[in-house]
């Protein structure tokens, strides 16, 4: 039983970590229905502007804030690489064929991730455990389940950020035109939305969520390296896609479910075999329901 | 004034080749990814010797002329690096790292004729599938499984055991002779396991261990995970005796562990750099501020040796240095001398166990 309970606290803390990757890459797909390759690698840049950030603020201000402001900036700075790659790579190619602007996308990854090698180094970069400690929830012949503090602050704010971004997304008019153009771009725009506006202002939430998800990623592992975008991509992409790209909650609920076969897999089956646990998991969904868990059915617009 | 420019240029390049003959050897190692670390203490150990060699006079009057190239480990990356290392005419490669490199490398290089001498790949199956070309400057992982084995057995006989490997040809092969090895000393081991190297979360493992009550981990992989795997440990609790290999001997892993790795035991051959054989190019590293430990040395004695076989066969024609190497040693070099057997392996390879304490790793015991 606490057994159970500990790998529960594993798979929720790295599910929440995918969760809120995969929410960027959802909302890309439903705005533009494209797949924005260059998302995971968005997140890496999140992550190395968070150790930029702690390493130069580190023995000037108290911890709490300066994980505060490396959270902020690099949100703010990965919007605005969001924006630029949204605006450089993708609405050129807007109206050209369905491909083209997912190579562009492929290229874009692979242009970040060689900038960041060349500018950072290749080397792995690591900062010490910062918020170390936790506390013990409970215990059970002998074994201890703990909780961290790291762990509750990646789940806390994992879920301020996603009530936030919920919060826009239902309620406020900036929302309500992001669900009008994803629905049908042509139409919103004949009733005076500035889809282009619209489609910018979606890529900027994206990429700042995927900073956040970047900065907890490097406070939670310490070790951050070019590289790391990509498998970490790979699986919030496969958690999107389980969860019915498109869908928000599905997003989260896709994260949540991979971080948790991951943990219970690795738990009670082989360690060796999780990824390929994932993947099978996620044939045998999309073979009952193609559209994801919560994906809604792609009606085909003629 | 164009043409006078071009002409002159290339009389420029034909007067430089014109005066000094060069022989072009390879450098091969992972300069990017995960096992940076270690292609930089290749680097460094490969540049110093070749800057040393062509001070001195060069290899039978020919400059060398260092090509580096980089193969991230990864076993496709490493072949088409050594196609790119012979269309550019090296006589020799210092490399690769990973054993995982190496072998597949390995092919190109015997079908070339070109010389491949590995400072670290310590897989049997390097030299043992190997052809006349293949040689390396380290021991072995059934050596290096041996010592590790016999030493869990001597110190931690009633330790509870956890046996884990990345899954690579050289973390599973060490560690897979980590486990015969502890089976013929009749040591059980209670958990056996391969995680993805490469992988970044590993607290799902930990708890699995840490709910067996395992006491010693042996962990066959390279230090970006085993880091990895010491720090998420020590944050849920789980603080056993871990034992690594000679891939977890560099500064990085403390980077990334921290005080966690504190009394980490380490297998690793005997420290070259306190061989007063090395004496003189350790002060030289000690000048470019350069650290001696880990495998510059090893990268260092593979040119310094090439160098001296190259000379005593009056050539340095591949399959003639080759020859040399086997049959004209031993051969001095930082290491202390180096004979090779008849499959390319260093003769007597020892390995020593070593010790992580306060940021520094230090020979612990020499034998087990």
């Amino acid at each position: 039983m606490a057994y159970a309970l500990q790998q529960l606290v594993n798979g929720l803390t790295l599910g929440m970590i995918y969760g809120l990757i995969a929410v960027g890459y959802t909302m890309v797909y439903g705005i533009i229905g494209m797949i924005n390759f260059a998302h995971g690698d968005v997140f890496m840049i999140g992550a190395f502007i968070g150790i930029i950030v702690i390493t130069a603020l580190s023995g000037i201000t108290a911890v709490p804030l300066g994980l505060l402001a490396a959270l902020i900036i690099s949100a703010a700075l990965c919007g605005l690489y969001g924006f630029s790659i949204e605006r450089v790579a993708y609405r050129p190619l807007r109206g050209s064929f369905r491909l083209a602007p997912l190579i562009s996308a492929i290229g874009m990854s692979i242009l970040l991730e060689n900038y960041v090698q060349t500018s950072q180094g290749a080397l792995e970069r690591a900062i010490p455990n910062l918020i170390p400690g936790g506390i013990t929830l409970m215990r059970q012949d002998g074994f201890a389940v703990q909780l961290t503090w790291m762990q509750i602050a990646i789940m806390a704010v994992t879920l301020v950020v996603l009530a936030v971004f919920t919060y826009i997304v239902t309620k406020t008019p900036l929302g309500r035109a992001m669900r009008a153009v994803e629905q049908d771009a042509k139409m919103a725009a004949l009733l005076g939305i500035d889809t282009n506006r619209t489609i910018s202002t979606t890529f900027i939430i994206g990429s700042a969520l995927a900073a956040m998800a970047g900065v907890m990623f490097l406070l939670y592992y310490g070790v951050i390296d070019f590289y790391i975008g990509f498998n970490a991509g790979i699986k919030a992409f496969t958690a999107a896609v389980l969860g019915g790209i498109g869908s928000l909650p599905g997003a989260v609920l896709g994260g949540l479910l991979i971080g948790l076969i991951e943990a219970f897999w690795s738990g009670y089956a082989t360690v060796a075999y999780k990824d390929a646990a994932v993947y099978s998991i996620l044939a045998i969904v999309l073979m009952f329901m193609p559209s994801g868990l919560l994906g809604r059915h792609e009606v085909e617009k003629v | 004034m164009r043409k006078i420019l071009l002409s002159t240029a290339a009389l420029l390049a034909f007067g430089t080749g014109l005066a000094q003959a060069q022989v072009k050897i390879g450098l091969a190692g992972p300069l990017t990814g995960a096992n940076a670390a270690f292609g930089v203490q290749m680097k460094t150990g490969a540049d110093l010797a070749v800057q040393d060699i062509n001070k001195a006079g060069g290899v039978l009057g020919q400059q060398i002329q260092e090509v580096t190239i980089d193969d991230a480990c990864d076993p496709k990356t490493a072949v088409s690096a050594a196609n790119t290392l012979v269309s550019d005419g090296v006589v020799m490669v210092d490399g690769h790292f990973c054993s995982a490199s190496s072998i597949p490398a390995s092919k190109v290089y015997s079908d070339n004729g070109i010389l491949e001498i590995s400072p670290a790949s310590t897989n049997p199956a390097y030299t043992d599938e190997g052809t006349a070309f293949t040689f390396r400057t380290c021991g072995r992982d059934d050596q290096q499984g041996k010592v590790a084995a016999e030493y869990i057995a001597d110190h931690f006989k009633d330790a509870k055991i956890a046996v884990l490997d990345d899954n690579s040809t050289y973390g599973k092969g060490i560690a897979d002779q980590v486990r015969a090895n502890l089976a013929k000393l009749g040591v059980p081991i209670a958990y056996n396991t391969s995680y993805t190297a490469g992988d970044k979360d590993y607290s799902a493992l930990i708890s699995r261990m840490k709910q067996q009550g395992i006491t010693l981990v042996y962990i066959g992989g390279y230090y970006s995970d085993s880091g990895l795997i010491l720090r998420q440990g020590a944050a849920q609790g789980f603080t056993p005796q871990y034992v690594s290999e000679d891939a977890a001997v560099t500064a990085a892993l403390w980077q990334i562990a921290g005080p966690t790795a504190e009394g980490m035991l380490m297998t690793f051959p005997p420290p070259a750099e306190k061989d007063p054989a090395a004496a003189k190019v350790v002060a030289e590293l000690a000048a470019l501020k350069e650290d001696p430990t880990g495998y510059v040395l090893y990268s260092y004695a593979t040119i310094q040796i090439w160098a001296e076989a190259a000379q005593k066969a009056g050539s340095t024609d591949p399959s003639k240095v080759a020859a040399e190497l086997k049959s004209g040693g031993p051969w001095a070099s930082v290491l202390g001398p180096v004979s090779f057997d008849a499959k390319g392996d260093v003769v007597n390879a020892a390995y020593a166990i070593y010790k992580w304490h306060n940021g520094n790793y230090a020979v612990s015991a020499l034998k087990p």
